[in-house]
């Protein structure tokens, strides 16, 4: 918009000459006037030049029309063209009426109405005149005014508007400069030599240029823009910029110009590498893809074991994605590399992709596995590390306290945490937030987690390391938490059809008996399927293939009392009994392994599961899809003789009602409560009285007065 | 998400898990483009899907050439065959506030409530059960209402106000910049402004009159309701509401894609403040 001057320079002299400068300087001229004084000095500077051009223009004006092919879209300023002879019967109050214009019509700038720009010009114009005392008549100046804006905008219609709209007077400056070098630099040969008579009655042509002009200018109704203006600000730019072939990227030219009004000023103060992590994680990513090829000869032995270890994702994505779930093949396709990347590099026996957990930050791809046997020892080192540092606070507390008044709180026997590979430790799960990540192994997890778990809701942070901070106090960090959370879904969601899992034949009876239940199973070779539709309509079809966490928090019951009864004779002494504490504690039996799921309790009325055809519009290769109400984001489906079990959420369960926190233990007792630390009311004076005369009558058979004498002082006080 | 760019912006919502099944895909591109034409909607929007026990409700709406302009909602059990919606009043939602609990997938399911209504007898007061029935239509009205006043979301630029008033598509939205899609405050929510009367001279003096004439996220509260990320390597931004689980907002930085989707219980997270 501002630099409107370069344009001027070239255009100006290669197609019309000098025809149209005069206008420029007028309708400048005139659009400075009530803005700024400066003008005036300018103004006055180029009367001189301006002088002879009323009387020669009038001549030149239907020659200039013809002259150049533009002609037609010429503005609307013409439309007064005839108009100001007959107005101005004497330049005075023609002087005074443009003034008053000039006042107002400036601001309604791009309206499409005209009538103020091609009046204006006048005004300076006159002065000019008069300053110079030239005999011009004002009828003259006005039309020969009118007939130049005609006539240079066949070169110069785009600034035309500009010059009236903006009001920005350093910008005027600028422009007029460069007029002014214009005009000394050029002669006014063309201009003179064309006689002719001003009072041309508006032609055809001239109509039809202002109408063009009209339309140019008319505001859209949706963005407030209007062609006119676009193309100057467009021309603008290309002129300022100078790009190479600009007729080529005129279309984006146009866009930005389009955009430029909607970008904000940006800060000077930039993130100049912020495509740097975009690069980082598709570098990981492409070693993700580039592993396969990295293993040359070796890659048939490795396969064979790979083979059984890897599960094939991407059918089971395919069946996921028939019941409206899943993280799209990409992302699948993703997880499978990382997935296979996992098992090549670890001894793992099975591997399943578990899911994905939401965080606030990252999210938590899962994937849970099964280490060959005798390759978990890892594992137990990364057990003890947890117990050691419970034994060394407990040590340090029974050492440092002996002399210190000793609590009464007994720390509840704590629930030892399941073996690896039974229970809720039955596998090692993996998690990285990212395909191409490095995995990270889940410590195992504990009962006391567990039952912690239950009591919090907190959402995941994607950060393994960061702390839980929660009430009551979760033993651990975020990497135990959704462990826990991992062991809790597993326990609550992982469902295969009725048949696909029998128990294990080879399963020592005795440890039943004392167990009560079986906690092992194997595939069920002679697995024959189920119809999908008895598998959607009817839930005891469906069965758990996870023991039931107890509340305790283990699978496999403990029993608490068996080690405290040890314990309890070293301790019997040193600290007091707690008399709620029962002799024998009812085993907790939950529902044994392989229950159907129809027997799972309902949440307030609410059935826990939801089934449903993955498509009514093909039933007969529609698989059955189950939804778990209770933890939403579990999901399951079914084709009759393959299933797979994904939870994909944020990790918590669902509860109609609102989460309430537990309520704070009461306040430990610091003393038990008795006779001597009661409070009791003062006796009254009768009282005491009554005392003391029992102590009297007490006193004299006694005939020891003295004493009781003591007595009594001793009471008063 | 735009009806007419559902695949690609179903794509890019994955992340969460949850999508639709290629039968309804199909069927929602057709009724969908069906539903512009019957309907004369300028724009079709697929809201979402709301999970029911026995069937879920899929919801889209329509806009009309001015993009704040109430919307018209409707749903579907199908996908093929869309009913119209009542536009949500504030009776309805007083009278569906008090249903927990699940979506049935009937609209023409009943809840019951049982509250307690003063009675008066003469000179005695004395309370009443009164079992009040509320049809799921209104709750689904309600919700649909709801989430879309607290989490409908929408990148700043998407949309511009003319001079006029009315609030347009901007045609020119070549998507934000990489180090601005990290921020909550170049996301707005997509309704009439509430917060923004409420500003100081002070704040509002950076803002652009038309383009920043909605709510930012920014001052949501409470603070930390959403989750933004940077999936895909950071080729793609997610947005996820805290406060109504099942709403991701996606937006692939310096393109034009962007939407929002609901796929979720329709229940509010009202254990948010215990949860962060």
């Amino acid at each position: 918009m501002e630099d409107l001057t370069s344009p001027k320079e070239e255009k100006a002299d290669q197609e019309v000459g000098e025809v149209g400068r005069p206008w420029e300087e007028i309708t400048v001229a005139s659009s400075q006037d009530p803005e700024s004084g400066l003008s005036e000095p300018l103004e006055s500077e180029q009367g001189p030049e301006r002088g002879p051009q009323p009387r020669s223009s009038p001549p030149r004006s239907p020659q200039s029309r013809t002259s150049t092919p533009l002609d037609d879209l010429t503005g609307p300023d013409a439309s007064s063209a005839p108009s100001p002879p007959q107005e101005a019967p004497s330049p005075p109050s023609i002087l005074t009426l443009a003034r008053q214009e000039l006042g107002t019509p400036w601001q309604s700038d791009k309206t499409p109405d005209v009538d103020p720009k091609a009046e204006t010009p006048r005004s300076p114009h006159l002065e000019q005149s008069s300053d110079k005392g030239e005999s011009t008549a004002p009828q003259m100046c006005q039309s020969e005014g009118n007939i130049f804006q005609q006539s240079q905008q066949t070169g110069h219609h785009l600034y035309g508007p500009e010059d009236v709209s903006e009001n920005n007077s350093k910008q005027k400056e600028l422009r007029f400069n460069i007029f002014q070098e214009e005009d000394s630099n050029s002669n006014y040969d063309l201009d003179c030599a064309e006689p002719g008579v001003s009072e041309v009655a508006p032609s055809l042509l001239e109509i039809a240029i202002q109408s063009a002009k009209a339309y140019l200018l008319k505001t859209s109704s949706k963005s407030g823009l209007n062609l006119y203006d676009h193309l100057s600000d467009m021309l603008t730019k290309v002129l300022d910029e100078r790009p190479e072939n600009a007729v080529d990227i005129i279309e984006s030219i146009s866009q930005d110009v389009k955009m430029a009004h909607f970008r904000k000023k940006l800060d000077t103060l930039q993130n100049e590498n912020e495509m740097l992590p975009t690069y980082e994680i598709a570098e990981k990513q492409k070693a993700l893809f580039l592993q396969g090829n990295l293993e040359g000869a070796d890659q048939e032995l490795e396969d064979e074991i790979a083979e059984n270890s890897l599960p094939n994702l991407m059918e089971s994505a395919f069946y996921f994605e028939q019941a409206g779930v899943g993280l799209g093949t990409d992302e699948t396709y993703r997880i499978f590399l990382a997935l296979k990347q996992l098992t090549d590099t670890h001894p793992i026996q099975r591997c399943r992709f578990w899911g994905k957990i939401l965080g606030l930050e990252m999210n938590y791809l899962v994937a849970e596995v099964e280490f060959r046997e005798g390759e978990d020892e890892e594992d137990i080192e990364d057990e003890d590390v947890p117990e050691e540092r419970d034994d060394g606070d407990s040590g340090a507390d029974e050492d440092d306290e002996d002399e210190l008044p000793r609590a009464f709180y007994k720390t509840p026997q704590a629930t030892p945490k399941e073996e690896s590979r039974t229970g809720a430790n039955k596998y090692v799960y993996f998690v990285c937030n990212e395909p191409g990540r490095p995995w990270v192994k889940l410590p195992s997890v504990t009962p006391a987690q567990i039952v912690t778990a239950r009591k919090i809701k907190k959402f995941f942070t994607g950060r393994l390391d960061a702390p839980i901070v929660s009430y009551p106090p979760f033993p651990g960090n975020e990497s135990n938490y959704l462990r826990a959370q991992i062991a809790r879904i597993s326990a609550g969601t992982h469902v295969s059809p009725l048949g696909f899992y029998q128990f294990g034949e080879e399963e020592g009876e005795e440890e039943e008996e004392v167990e009560g239940r079986r906690d092992s199973f194997e595939e069920n070779p002679d697995f024959e399927g189920i119809q999908v539709i008895d598998l959607v309509e009817s839930l005891s079809n469906w069965v758990h293939h996870v023991q039931h966490i107890l509340s305790q928090g283990r699978c496999n019951w403990f029993n608490p009392i068996q080690k405290s009864e040890e314990e309890e004779e070293e301790e019997d002494e040193e600290k007091e009994e707690k008399g709620e504490e029962p002799d024998y504690i009812e085993q907790e039996v939950g529902p044994p392994l392989l229950t159907p799921i129809s027997e799972d309790l309902e949440i307030q009325n609410i059935p826990p599961w939801t089934t449903r055809l993955s498509s009514n519009l093909i039933p007969q290769y529609a698989i059955a899809v189950l939804r778990s109400n209770l933890w939403p984001g579990a999901y399951a489906f079914s084709n009759g003789k393959k299933f797979e079990n994904v939870y994909i959420g944020w990790g918590h369960k669902y509860s109609p009602d609102n989460y309430t926190p537990p309520a704070l233990p009461p306040v430990c007792q610091e003393y038990p409560s008795g006779a001597e630390i009661t409070e009791m009311d003062d006796p009254s004076v009768e009282e005491e009285q009554a005392f003391r005369a029992a102590q009297e009558a007490a006193a004299l058979p006694a005939e020891e007065m003295e004493e009781t004498e003591e007595d009594e002082d001793e009471e008063d006080d | 998400m735009d009806s007419e760019s559902l695949l690609l912006s179903l794509e890019l919502a994955s992340g969460s898990g949850q999508g639709l099944s290629p039968d309804r895909r199909a069927s929602l591109l057709t009724s969908l483009t069906l539903v512009k034409r019957d309907y004369r909607y300028s724009r079709v929007l697929f809201w979402g899907r709301i999970l029911g026990l026995v069937a879920d409700y899929y919801i889209a709406q329509g806009l009309s050439e001015d993009q704040l302009a109430p919307r018209k909602t409707l749903y579907s059990l199908n996908c093929m065959e869309w009913s119209l919606l009542p536009p949500a009043t504030e009776e309805m939602a007083v009278e569906t506030s008090v249903v927990k609990g699940r979506f049935m997938g009937d609209p023409s399911h009943e809840y019951e409530h049982t509250e307690l209504q003063k009675m008066k007898e003469g000179e005695k007061v004395f309370e009443e059960e009164v079992v009040v029935q509320i049809k799921e239509e209104n709750r689904l009205v309600s919700v649909i209402n709801q989430i879309d006043k607290a989490v409908a979301v929408i990148p700043r630029g998407a949309l511009f106000k003319t001079p006029f008033g009315p609030i347009h598509v901007n045609r020119t939205f070549e998507g934000l910049s990489l180090s601005e899609a990290k921020k909550l405050s170049s996301y707005f929510h997509f309704r009439e402004p509430v917060e923004l009367k409420n500003k100081t001279l002070l704040e509002k003096a950076d803002l652009d009159p038309s383009l920043d004439f909605m709510d930012s996220l920014e001052h949501d509260i409470p603070k930390g309701s959403w989750s933004i990320q940077m999936e895909r390597g950071n080729a793609l931004v997610v947005l996820r509401s805290l406060l109504w689980p099942g709403l991701t907002f996606f937006h692939a930085p310096r393109t034009k894609n962007y939407g929002y989707i609901y796929m979720g219980t329709g229940e509010k997270n009202i254990d948010l403040p215990f949860m962060l």
